[in-house]
């Protein structure tokens, strides 16, 4: 996690990868989605999916799992070097989410993040509200995933 | 009898809950998908832009999920979703609130490319015991036509 003034619009950052597992799928499904396709493996295989696919949330929020993880680095990165440290503010939502394969069970998925848009909060001049499309891909390359998200971004306190 | 296209014209869906949500399983969420100080830590939350412990809005959009397929999307012939046009986080979800969820179709289409089924857009807000909004999702599903078309 980096404060608003160091972030650049175009600034890419690579957040790592997860493998889902047909438990982790079921799970997952069980406690929040559960459709055919994403609890049995020969649903799945019937489904337009062509096997067990995890739920579209499950993605999102293994995508946010790995946002989390890679702002706390940041921070502790920061805070070892003895520098002030970002705390990521909340966020007020997201568009244009796109599943755009299905992930199946034995994918691995590579996640990242490029900001696309950056301002300054008008009600809030603590905080910079910033973009970003988070992306999701599968182990042969191919798009999986997508989404524009906001995000309040903490401003320097000794800004100028 | 399972629900099919012809079985969502647009309009007003229903309400669906109450679904009421612990503490225990708004920080068990946190702390396996978003463990942010806000969703995670009582006391460090109240120094926060939120003022207090609240949900992950991951875990929100996914219990409004379960209420959509325990409330209808269980017993229609979804084929899945393309994706999602919009969220968004209205208020925070606090523990032990209850969640209610009005649903309405906003639009309903046969697919151009699968005509053996259509695009149903819903729209869902889910509001808290009091009344309050706390999340707004447009989503896309793709839903089967009746045997034989209409």
């Amino acid at each position: 996690m980096h404060f608003f003034e160091e972030m650049e619009v175009g600034q890419r950052s690579e957040l790592g990868s997860f493998t889902f597992t047909a438990e982790g799928i079921k799970k997952f499904a069980a406690q929040f989605d559960p459709q055919r396709f994403h609890l049995d493996e020969e649903e799945g295989k019937k489904s337009l999916f062509g096997g067990l696919a995890a739920s579209g949330w499950h993605v999102g929020c293994v995508c946010m799992k790995l946002l989390v993880a890679d702002a706390q680095r940041h921070a502790k990165e920061a805070a070892a070097r003895g520098e002030e440290v970002a705390v990521l503010g909340p966020s007020p939502g997201f568009r244009e989410l796109r599943w755009i394969r299905p992930v199946l069970a034995g994918d691995t998925i590579s996640f990242a993040s490029e900001i696309e848009t950056k301002r300054t909060s008008e009600k809030r001049p603590e905080w910079g509200i910033v973009q970003a499309r988070n992306t999701g891909t599968n182990q042969r390359g191919e798009p999986v995933f997508s989404l524009l998200a906001t995000a309040f971004v903490p401003r320097r306190s000794d800004r100028p | 009898m399972t629900l099919t296209l012809e079985d969502f014209p647009p309009g007003r869906l229903g309400t669906f809950g109450p679904r009421h949500v612990t503490r225990e399983e708004m920080l068990a969420f946190a702390a396996e998908f978003d463990p942010q100080p806000m969703h995670l830590d009582e006391e460090a939350a109240k120094r926060l832009m939120l003022k207090g412990l609240s949900a992950s809005g991951w875990h929100l959009c996914s219990l409004m999920m379960r209420m959509m397929c325990d409330g209808f999307l269980g017993r229609t012939a979804s084929m899945g979703s393309p994706g999602v046009s919009e969220v968004r986080w209205l208020a925070p979800l606090r523990p032990g609130d209850d969640l209610l969820l009005d649903v309405e179709v906003t639009e309903a289409r046969v697919s151009k490319s699968r005509p053996e089924s259509g695009i149903v857009t819903f729209k869902g807000v889910v509001r808290n015991a009091g009344g309050e909004a706390l999340c707004e999702m447009v989503s896309p599903i793709i839903v089967r036509r009746r045997e034989g078309g209409a």
